[in-house]
């Protein structure tokens, strides 16, 4: 037992991991925050197939020999989320075959890509990494950290900003619209920023993995608490928590980063079914 | 001058029209019921007087100082509304969303409305509790609170007692003629329930292949009435 605090404690002294951890904290605050709304407005699977647009955007990075991968990515990811928000409204054109088709069709280009562009000696291992996370996180430039710290203080402040604005959108759109809140501005608002989201936490937990970063927490805190505003503190809380347990295990145990914090977030959910049962 | 006028309007989906011409104005103090036959387009008008769907032709004007984002409105329920996590008291407080602009949180002035209003509206025992756990009149009740924080002058209701069982149904229109009689609301409701329609309202708006706009007690001696009721028989 000694033995693991002592790795642990000599791990944290490097800076990497210090970033890594202040990162993935700051990205596990804001995937949650905003997945309440993508819950319950039944866009957690355009979370989902963003996610795979952000897989083959990395793909095209990658080929293209880029140094810093995230603008190219970001920017891509966010005309895709645009252009499934507009699908999705659109009623002539079933928004959920839209998703499919341009998630799966990504995620195939991008691996065609990194087959016929290989970049470096081990395929099979980039891969992976870009789809589970592995240690990415762990491995960020310092641009990389700043942008990503920067980026997720924006994501909690919009959503601080707007907290009163996205509840009304998110529990009655058309109420909200006619009482005069710009909803369709809102919408967009919602779907950039997931996809700034999604961006972020690929380099945590990896582009397959995203959606459980989003939504298990946020399924965890509804269990148990009944005011919107708990819920989403909550539901932050846990994911804060969650992050830096699973990358603090992973560490110790050298496993996978990604995976191993979706495994405590799945963990804590069963705990919250439970007291959410024991509670009625 | 009249609250609402309503003047050449047609209104239907993608450029079809189901009802053309159709002209009628709702004064301060009314209580307008609007009928019909299912798909005659009623829905769809009040979604046009709210502003969400543009009408085909004419338009929809709000008159003596009222802004179009001052309507009250009372929608029908969401499935996404059945599992939200939200508290009575947050969800009153969004009613007061168009007095705020872009200011980003609620001040003094709008969290007073909202008691104001959950006390109105009897619910204060029940303001801190889970909006999922209500009964459907509970439910409702919380909605009115809301649009009466949206306006202090109109409500517009899309079928209030839809799914209520038949005490709540009652009280639900004891409500909303209290609201009209004491505190001088203008009320409009889309109702298939046309012997409450006929019970409260004052003026009926018939839509449908007879259109009928009118008070009460001529549209109980027209066609369109004749017309609705065969229907029902049949």
């Amino acid at each position: 037992m000694s033995a693991l605090f002592e790795k642990l404690a000599a791990s944290l002294e490097f800076p990497f991991v210090q970033y890594a951890l202040i990162v993935g904290m700051l990205i596990a605050l804001c995937s949650s925050l905003f997945g309440v709304t993508l819950v319950l407005k039944r866009f957690s699977f355009i979370g989902d197939g963003l996610s795979h647009v952000a897989f083959g955007a990395m793909a095209i990075a990658t080929v293209l020999k880029f140094t810093n991968e995230m603008p190219l990515v970001l920017l891509l990811t966010i005309i895709c989320a645009i252009l499934l928000l507009r699908t999705g409204q659109n009623t002539r054109i079933r928004g959920d075959a839209a998703v499919a088709m341009i998630s799966v069709g990504a995620l195939a280009l991008g691996y065609l890509l990194m087959n016929i562009f290989p970049t470096s000696g081990n395929l099979s291992g980039d891969v992976c990494s870009t789809l589970f996370g592995a240690f990415s996180i762990l491995t960020l430039s310092q641009t990389e950290v700043w942008l990503s710290v920067g980026l997720s203080l924006l994501v909690v402040g919009l959503f601080v900003f707007f907290y009163h604005k996205i509840f009304a959108v998110t529990f009655d759109e058309n109420f909200a619209r006619a009482t005069g809140v710009n909803a369709g501005a809102y919408n967009l608002l919602i779907a950039v920023i997931i996809a700034v989201i999604i961006v972020l936490a690929m380099n945590l937990v990896g582009s397959l993995l995203i959606s459980a970063l989003v939504i298990f927490p946020a399924l965890s805190a509804m269990r148990v608490y009944k005011s919107f505003l708990s819920v989403t503190v909550c539901s932050a809380v846990v994911s804060v928590v969650c992050a830096v347990l699973g990358m603090l295990a992973a560490i110790v145990a050298d496993t996978p980063v990604g995976s191993t914090i979706v495994a405590v977030d799945i963990a804590v959910f069963l705990i919250f079914v439970l007291a959410g049962k024991l509670k009625k | 001058m009249a609250l609402l006028t309503c003047e050449h309007v047609s209104l239907g989906y993608e450029g079809t029209p189901i009802v053309r011409d159709l002209n009628f104005s709702v004064e301060a103090g009314d209580y307008l019921c609007i009928v019909g036959e299912n798909g005659s387009g009623k829905s769809t008008l009040m979604k046009t007087i709210l502003g969400l769907t543009p009408p085909l032709e004419g338009r929809i004007a709000t008159g003596d100082g009222l802004r179009q984002t001052e309507i009250g409105y009372l929608p029908q329920q969401t499935p996404v509304q059945r599992d939200f996590p939200a508290s009575v008291r947050e969800i009153v407080l969004s009613g007061c969303q168009n007095r705020m602009g872009l200011r980003p949180f609620y001040g003094k002035a709008e969290k007073a409305l909202a008691e104001e209003n959950i006390r109105r509206m009897g619910l204060e025992t029940l303001a801190d509790r889970c909006y999922r756990e209500l009964s459907g009149g509970q439910q409702q009740r919380v909605l009115l609170a809301r649009a009466l924080c949206a306006t202090r002058r109109i409500l517009l209701l899309d079928e209030p007692v839809a799914g209520l069982d038949p005490r709540v149904t009652a009280e639900m229109y004891r409500l909303i003629d209290d609201l009209n009689k004491k505190d001088g609301i203008t009320i409009i409701m889309i109702s298939h329930d046309l012997s409450a329609a006929l019970q409260y309202a004052d003026k009926v708006l018939h839509i449908g292949h007879t259109v009928f706009f009118g008070a009460k007690e001529a549209y109980l001696k027209s066609e369109a009435l004749s017309g609705l009721t065969k229907e029902a028989a049949e």
